[in-house]
């Protein structure tokens, strides 16, 4: 009798299954195990305490997480519609540029090109209250005398890093958007004006439905990447001062390591990627909503 | 319904001129065709014409008054582009109402106008597709459906028929015929296929290099053209042009073959003049396959050898030999021919023409 030998595809598979069950299986479900238990970090062994949904209950009944939680949606909301539209307003006029618009691209490109952490400085130094930038020229125009405490009041901290993120990467908006303009047939839009149409009712009904789809993209992609804001926002006020600026993920990780709290900062992440979740399920339906409705065929 | 006046009308790049000055009085409900070789300027007249692109230079009047510098919307113009240009986002039926949306027309006063349209082109059936679920020709009857509803001045219309097949293209023409007949509009139509401007136009206007050549009805401009740039352009198969010299009273041709000179230009020129001369193939016929128009004696006889023939089923084209180059002559009536056979050809010099070897110009008065 021959011994059982598996057949040619589970073998074929097998090593490609062994490698993502070691560095993306096997570490989710842990995380997801430890959600349920009061696992430490400086005592081992709870992590084979089980105890339940203990911690969602607690995360989802504690008013800091609730403000952390808010607050990423709002900067959320805020950071993409404000880089939406100045990425478009970018993006148009860099398509009008008849001379030096690959220059103009790149150039366009180069706040993606520094690390959030250096952006971060950047703005922490810009938006200091004594040796900043943003102080000194205000004070120099004579539009303050005072010292504006830039980083320590709280909506001023929320609009700081809202700054900082806008400026890095509005670029992202304002490329997908260049590239859906230079992708549009231009006689459609000869065809709007001669139909009668003024420059904002050309926008309006013929430019945008096409430019629609490569702006869904970029939403898409930056609130997966604003949802999981924490590099400017580390360097810049650390979610504070006093948690003014906390965001979900600063708070999940100073519940992680400072307070070495693993167990319940894993159930906090769960409900940080349900949210990134949602928001790229929205926009994937509103892209694919906008697809059919150009018939584009990619 | 209106006159289109071009006076000294000027398109410049820069520095580069490319229309150079052009005169055109285009009467209410006339169709006008502006026909040419890539690159003569006639597109870039259109597209003037509708405020697409800024003039440069002259004069250009809608019924009376000067639109230099008016945008495209106030000058109630219709446009139909060679790629159709429809918006893909809408269904046919927004499609066509689209500019009666923008003019700020209610909704139920702009669905019986549409609906109105779409019967005239047959597109009833097809009112809540999208351009991306017809085909060609049904895109260019929308195309054309979007230009109707608007009830324009002046109907544009930019190589409409150019990316047909040419089955559908001869359709579409009739259509274009039947709707210029029904919609009685002044019509600017820009092609580069003489086919369509022959039997569409009212007149037609044959430009090269940015310069009007001839202005003229379509008998106009294949019986009597200006230039020997004409009459190459207008025909098919090309009428055969050959230089040749003026001696004795006749056409000699470089390698000594002559011709009689024909009787209407016996007084239009001098002897040792250095002259073009021009024969359609209609008028070059083998013996007994042909009609000869005007009285025997203008009929020159000849035996040619036959290089190539091209069967057309009613007809045949026949390449052959003579003075030294190649000519092309129509049979009707065709029996087959094969190459090297030589045989009696009438040359119909009643219906020749001669054109100045130096200017292009024609030599008859």
């Amino acid at each position: 009798m021959k011994g059982w030998r598996p057949p040619a595809p589970f073998l074929l598979l097998l090593p490609a299954v062994l490698v993502l069950a070691a560095v993306v299986i096997i570490p989710l479900i842990l995380s997801l195990y430890s959600s349920f238990t009061p696992f430490r970090l400086t005592q081992p062994a709870s992590l084979f305490t089980l105890i339940g949904f203990r911690n969602y209950v607690r995360i989802l009944t504690d008013i800091e997480f609730w403000t952390a939680f808010g607050r990423t949606v709002l900067l959320l909301t805020v950071a993409l519609n404000v880089e939406m539209l100045l990425g478009l307003g970018l993006a148009m006029l860099v398509e009008k540029a008849t001379r030096g618009q690959r220059l103009l691209r790149t150039i366009m490109m180069f706040p993606m090109m520094f690390s959030p952490i250096l952006v971060g400085f950047q703005f922490k130094f810009m938006f200091n209250d004594n040796i900043g930038l943003v102080n000194n020229a205000l004070q120099s125009l004579g539009l303050t005398d005072q010292a504006i405490p830039w980083l320590i009041d709280g909506s001023l901290a929320f609009f700081a890093i809202l700054v900082a993120e806008v400026w890095s990467s509005t670029s992202v908006f304002a490329i997908l958007i260049l590239a859906g303009l230079l992708a549009m047939p231009k006689e459609p839009i000869e065809a709007a004006r001669v139909d009668g149409c003024t420059p904002w009712q050309t926008f309006r009904y013929v430019t945008w439905p096409f430019i629609m789809p490569f702006a869904y993209i970029a939403m898409t992609i930056r609130s997966l990447d604003v949802a999981r804001a924490y590099d400017i926002v580390k360097i810049m006020t650390d979610g504070g001062p006093a948690k003014r600026t906390e965001l979900l993920w600063t708070l999940i990780s100073r519940t992680a390591y400072a307070d070495a709290r693993m167990g319940l900062a894993n159930a906090m992440a769960y409900v940080a990627i349900l949210l990134s979740i949602l928001f790229t399920v929205y926009f994937f339906r509103k892209l694919s909503a906008a697809r059919t409705q150009i018939a584009a065929e990619w | 319904m209106a006159t289109v006046s071009l006076e000294k009308l000027v398109k410049r790049y820069g520095s580069l001129e490319v229309v150079h000055g052009i005169d055109l009085e285009v009467a209410d409900r006339e169709f006008i065709a502006l026909v040419g070789p890539s690159g003569c300027g006639k597109s870039t007249t259109l597209r003037m014409i509708a405020g697409l692109e800024p003039v440069s230079g002259g004069n250009l009047k809608i019924g009376g008054r000067v639109v230099n510098d008016l945008p495209p919307r106030a000058r109630n113009l219709a446009m139909v582009f060679q790629s159709y240009a429809l918006y893909p986002h809408m269904t046919v039926r927004e499609n066509m109402g689209f500019s009666l949306k923008i003019a700020g027309q209610k909704p139920e006063d702009i669905a019986p106008q549409v609906e109105e349209a779409a019967r005239t082109l047959d597109l009833t059936h097809l009112l809540d597709r999208r351009p991306s679920q017809l085909s060609g020709g049904q895109r260019q009857r929308v195309a054309m459906g979007r230009a109707i509803v608007r009830q324009p001045d002046v109907f544009l219309f930019d190589e409409p028929l150019s990316n047909l097949d040419a089955k559908l293209r001869t359709q579409m023409r009739v259509e274009i015929k039947k709707l210029h007949a029904k919609v009685q509009s002044t019509v600017i139509y820009v092609t580069h296929d003489q086919v369509e401007a022959m039997t569409l136009a009212d007149r037609i206007v044959i430009m090269r290099d940015g310069y009007i050549e001839q202005v003229g009805t379509p008998e106009d401009v294949f019986q009597r053209p200006k230039s020997k740039f004409v009459a190459g352009f207008i025909g098919s198969p090309p009428m055969n042009l050959k230089d040749a010299e003026i001696a004795d009273g006749q056409v000699v041709f470089a390698n000594g073959d002559r011709l009689p000179l024909p009787a209407r230009f016996r007084d239009r020129v001098t002897a040792g003049q250095k002259v073009t001369f021009g024969l359609r193939p209609d008028d070059l016929y083998p013996a007994g396959h042909g009609i000869h128009s005007g009285e025997d004696a203008d009929v020159h006889r000849q035996d040619l050898r036959v290089i190539l023939t091209e069967p057309l089923g009613n007809e045949t084209l026949v390449f052959s030999d003579y003075a030294g180059a190649e000519w092309v002559g129509r049979m009707l009536n065709p029996r087959r021919l094969s190459p090297g056979e030589a045989l009696p050809f009438c040359f119909d010099l009643s219906q020749a023409h001669l054109f100045d070897r130096e200017s292009g110009r024609t030599l008859r008065g």
